[in-house]
């Protein structure tokens, strides 16, 4: 595979098999750059079109019949370029291709836009290039290929080692497709694979789900996320389970799954760095690091979503984005406009808050008071949450825990998050509204702050 | 308050279904432009409609059990008159909606005109859409009225199902001609001498009568064509007298307004004619007259006896109810019998997943609704599920299949509130009967229910239910229907093995969960169909556990019951949509903030609306 522009520039297949080589993060993420935390962006790619749909997918993707590669890989690097700009971002940390069907697309298409990120922006050699890959649509000269492009980690959509179940799932690949594509990648991509399981699914079983995850640790790599299924409005699997063709997944029996899933994850030595995400080796992903830490992400391709001070075009307030969803419509907007940013929201300083509390409190370290403090310097998490009898009861009761390091979840705690953050969120508006009813005489500087980071 | 429910609970129903055209909106246009086109000359020919005498023309539908094959026999009619060209994709052509596809149920047989060479003449054989469900059992007979026979299609492996005979008693008391159709003889099971016996049994038709296929191979369906002109006789109709159109159907055009059904019984319309309406007494001009072939074609002029489409600037389907009789101005004839308005007859709660989301659903409702004026709606308001609408609907799943619709059509993402049914009350306090103007009231919502103290009587709906299952199930299934209050009024085997059961129930007993009840306990075997059959005295004390609104009180000791800190959603993040995580989650704790206000009680919002899934004792 002849890749000659990727080669012609600055990010080059031997930094791409360098970044392989990188040293392993240990702790919290990417080491940050010596830029702003505003200077910096983790780069979300979405490649939206599929072979065939799956059952319970709801994400935005289509069935393509003959993509106009060229045109949909120009606009891709034409929006990445547009909005690299229009946020002022001079250091891209992580870039994620995801779906969709990545993997179906053509190597060339992912090199044309890693090499555009390197020329407008600074892409470190180590910086962490994942792609998702599907089984069947990535075979192992593919895979090679892909990473003669760049992308040095893999994201592979195995969900499940029943065939009877990846039918179900509307996959269209086998058991032993999903275990020979894993162990090509680790080959090509030693230290850098990551499989999805999913639990939960109609009529499935506590004790041969666990088989299979016990499998899977005979022969996966450094990191497992393991997913609930979600039934989702509008997907054959939802109507199924409606019209009683399939059973509904029982919800008790998957926090079961959950449970036993971790505790047999830990046991095998992965650590539990996130609610859905378990690495070893310190092979936690830096890119959804980010997200969970609110860092600035930009979002290019149909649907894509972006959170970003846009800067470069003088803006103050952090934005939550949104790119216009369907590829066609996207790519006459690209092709217009440079971009196909469908919404832009400015988010208010609460709702920034809220985020830092739902996303960090998915972390095992949680919200650190600095990482905090970098938010919302006024108020403390002691001021938040300190005072408040409910959230002294999950305290108490072991599911959260508020001390000198900060406001995080505990073993048992991390499995409920949602359940708690119905508690903390309103905690956190109370406190919020109490604090604006508080402070107009004693703090002049400080509502000017409207977007943070 | 107390009747919020998640959806789903009561949706297996959904398989006896079949849904008239109107609810499902527009025939797409779109999809008929791939049919075969007329050279222009063929053309004039072709759709001179005078050419048809009355004793030419008959007009007929198709009724049978979902699934039992209706659309692919339409579909193979349709190829046999050259109406669409025989293409090994005909596949339930008529389908257009994605809500018909996925549910196997069928609008079908959308009304097309066939034309037919036989012994020498050409006839004009009229294919009526039907809408197969008893939700629609009103629509059925408007339009079973504009038919003189029906082809009943009956699997051959199956047999007879509850909506078979359902819908074979609305053609019976309509006294159609009725020509039995044993379909799916081409499959491994089948067993149609069994199914001859059935339908002498129930129907009282000779064997001899029935029309063995198989629609999907194209088997002996030509004989079907021969048997609707020999059995069906013609309409009885007067060309020379005034102009009597009957309106069975209408849908709703963005561009050109109010599209009719029309059905002629007496006279000639013709482009440019002045007509009124019986029902509304508005005066139209007609724009355009036409024939469904199966897409549109104009016709200048359409007679008396024949079916087609009729435009005259309408601009709401309220103008053009199914049932009104159109006549020429100045001219009114004596309407045809029957009309009646849409009568709802299950309310249910309408509220947007998002509250910011109001006006996006409001707009989409709006839209819907242009298409199906049988749909009621009030606004209503929650105090956990903020603003809303009360929505009437003629039937389960009617009401099932407009929520489809707003999602798959309008990305629509809605919570519905346990279906009620109308109650009534004779009121006996002289003030209450001075406040409402009449002494019987009907109440569509349950929070306005009046006192007993104030009532002499209370009245439900209730409805006739057939159900028809395998002979080892008749005995829970007798348990299950004697637990729903209902009232056994006959039993009967159909063969050695499947027995048909009737039974009155009281509407509100089957609008939840019901059929699913049923499924479950039949393997999937029984059938399920009913009919309205008025209302009757309901007991007190059962209705004040139900409507004085102490179910929160139940509520409250159920809700002890529930883990609220088992459910966590470990979502995948799609590409950092945080956006929609911390939605839900800010739903979420909105809904406990107002549940804590309302009842002291800490659940999350879909713990509670899961809680009130399962029903209270009866």
């Amino acid at each position: 595979m002849v890749l000659p522009r990727a080669l012609a520039r600055g990010w080059t297949a031997a930094a791409a098999r360098a970044a392989q080589r990188r040293r392993r993060v240990d702790g919290e993420g990417a080491s940050p750059g010596p830029e702003a935390a505003s200077a910096r962006a983790a780069l979300y790619v979405h490649w939206p079109y599929c072979e065939k749909r799956c059952s319970y997918c709801n994400f935005n993707k289509y069935i393509a019949r003959g993509v106009e590669e060229e045109v949909m890989s120009q606009c891709l690097v034409t929006e990445a370029q547009t909005l690299l700009r229009m946020s002022g971002v001079q250091r891209v940390e992580s870039v994620f291709f995801g779906g969709g069907t990545p993997s179906l697309a053509s190597p060339h298409t992912v090199a044309a836009i890693l090499e555009e990120v390197a020329r407008a922006a600074y892409l470190p050699a180590d910086s962490e290039v994942t792609l998702e890959a599907n089984p069947t649509s990535a075979a192992g000269s593919r895979l090679a290929a892909f990473g003669a492009a760049g992308v040095n980690r893999l994201s592979i959509g195995l969900q499940s080692l029943d065939d009877s179940e990846l039918r179900l799932l509307g996959r269209t690949h086998s058991a032993s497709d999903a275990l020979r594509t894993l162990a090509e990648a680790r080959r090509l991509f030693p230290g850098r694979v990551s499989i999805d399981l999913m639990l939960g699914l109609p009529a499935q079983q506590l004790g041969p789900w666990l088989g299979q995850l016990r499998e899977l640790l005979q022969h996966c790599d450094d990191h497992i996320s393991l997913y609930q299924l979600s039934l989702e409005r509008g997907t054959t699997l939802f109507t199924q389970v409606q019209q009683g063709t399939f059973p509904a997944p029982d919800p008790e029996l998957a926090a079961d799954m959950y449970q036993e899933g971790r505790a047999a994850l830990q046991e095998a030595g992965f650590r539990q760095y996130e609610v859905s995400n378990f690495a070893r080796n310190g092979a936690l992903s830096t890119h959804n690091w980010t997200y969970w830490q609110c860092g600035q992400y930009l979002g290019i391709g149909p649907g894509a979503h972006g959170r970003f001070v846009p800067q470069g075009a003088g803006g103050q307030a952090r934005e939550a984005r949104i790119q216009t969803l369907e590829p066609d419509n996207w790519m006459k907007e690209v092709m217009l406009f440079g971009h196909g940013t469908r919404k832009r929201t400015p988010l208010g300083q609460l709702e920034l808050l809220e985020e830092v509390l739902a996303m960090g409190l998915r972390t095992d370290v949680g919200i650190t008071h600095e990482h905090w403090q970098q938010f919302e310097p006024q108020l403390s998490l002691w001021a938040v949450f300190g005072a408040s009898e409910e959230v002294r009861a999950l305290l108490e009761q072991g599911l959260l825990l508020l001390d000198h390091s900060g406001l995080r979840c505990s073993w048992e705690g991390l499995a409920v998050l949602d359940s708690l953050l119905l508690t903390l969120l309103p905690q956190l508006q109370k406190a919020w509204q109490q604090r604006i009813s508080l402070l107009p005489g004693d703090r002049p500087a400080s509502p000017a702050r409207p977007g943070g980071l | 308050m107390w009747t919020v429910v998640g959806r789903g609970c009561w949706r297996g129903r959904l398989q006896v279904s079949r849904v008239t055209r109107w609810l499902l909106g527009p025939p797409a246009a779109g999809s008929w432009a791939t049919h075969r086109r007329c050279s222009s000359a063929d053309f004039e020919e072709k759709f001179d409609m005078s050419r048809f005498p009355v004793e030419n023309i008959r007009n007929f539908s198709i009724i049978a059990h979902v699934d039992h094959g209706k659309s692919t026999l339409a579909d193979r009619l349709l190829e046999l008159t050259g109406t669409i060209d025989k293409k090994k994709n005909n596949k339930q052509v008529l389908d257009t909606l994605q809500v018909e596809r996925e549910r196997g149920i069928t609008v079908k047989a959308q009304t097309a005109s066939l034309f037919y060479d036989f012994e020498g003449k050409q006839y004009l054989l009229n294919l009526i859409d039907t809408p197969g469900h008893v939700d629609f059992n009103y629509e059925v007979s408007r339009s079973l009225s504009a038919c003189q026979g029906v082809i009943l299609v009956v699997d051959a492996n199956e047999g007879i199902q509850a909506q078979t005979v359902a819908n074979f008693f609305l053609a019976f008391e309509a006294q159609l001609a009725i020509i039995p159709v044993i379909n799916k003889i081409d499959l491994k099971n089948a067993d149609p001498e069994r199914v001859e016996k059935q339908i002498e049994k129930v129907f009282d038709i000779p064997r001899n009568e029935c029309i063995k296929i198989s629609a999907k191979l194209g088997t002996n369906v030509e004989s079907i064509l021969q048997a609707v002109i020999e059995r069906i006789p013609p309409p009885k109709v007067q060309r020379n007298n005034p102009l009597k159109a009957l309106v069975f159907d209408s849908t709703f055009d963005r561009y050109r307004g109010v599209i009719a059904s029309i059905a002629l019984f007496d006279g000639v319309v013709c482009k440019g004619d002045k007509i009124a309406s019986a029902h509304t007494q508005k005066t139209y001009e007609v724009n355009e007259v036409g024939v469904l072939n199966p897409s549109e074609r104009s016709t200048q002029k359409l007679y008396a006896g024949q079916v087609g489409y009729l435009i005259a600037g309408m601009r709401t389907v309220s103008e053009a109810q199914v049932g009104d009789t159109l006549y020429l101005h100045r001219r009114p004839v004596e309407p045809l019998p029957g009309f009646k308005a849409a009568k709802p007859m299950v309310f249910a709660g309408m509220y947007p997943v998002d509250q910011s989301e109001y006006n996006n659903l409001k707009s989409a409702v709006e839209k819907l609704t242009l298409n199906d004026s049988s749909v009621t709606v009030h606004r209503d308001s929650s105090l956990a599920l903020g603003a809303g609408w009360r929505l009437g609907f003629l039937g389960l799943l009617h009401m099932e299949v407009f929520n489809q619709r707003l999602e798959q059509e309008y990305n629509a993402s809605v919570i519905l509130t346990t279906p009620t049914v109308p109650y009534k009350a004779v009121l006996s306090s002289a003030k209450l009967i001075k406040e409402y103007r009449e002494k019987e009231i009907t109440i569509i919502n349950p929070a306005q229910f009046p006192d007993k103290s104030k009532v002499t009587e209370y009245l439900e709906p209730v409805v006739l239910g057939t159900i028809i299952t395998p002979d080892e199930y008749t005995r829970e299934i007798m348990m299950l229907c004697q637990a729903r209050r209902a009232v056994q009024k006959n039993v009967m085997f159909i063969d050695q093995n499947r027995v048909m059961l009737k039974y009155l129930f009281p509407l509100n007993e089957i609008v939840v969960d019901f059929y699913d009840s049923l499924k479950s306990l039949s393997s999937g075997y029984a059938s399920f169909d009913y009919e309205d059959a008025g209302y009757q005295t309901a007991e007190l004390v059962k209705m004040d556990i139900l409507l004085n609104g102490n179910l929160v009180e139940e509520l409250v000791t159920v809700v002890h019951n529930v883990k609220p800190y088992r459910k966590n959603v470990l979502a995948k993040c799609y590409g950092g949509d945080i956006t929609r995580k911390m939605k839900l989650l800010r739903r979420q704790a909105e809904g406990k903030k107002k549940l804590r206000k309302i009842g002291n009680i800490e659940v999350p919002k879909d713990a509670f609306i899961k809680v009130l899934k399962t029903q209270p004792d009866k």
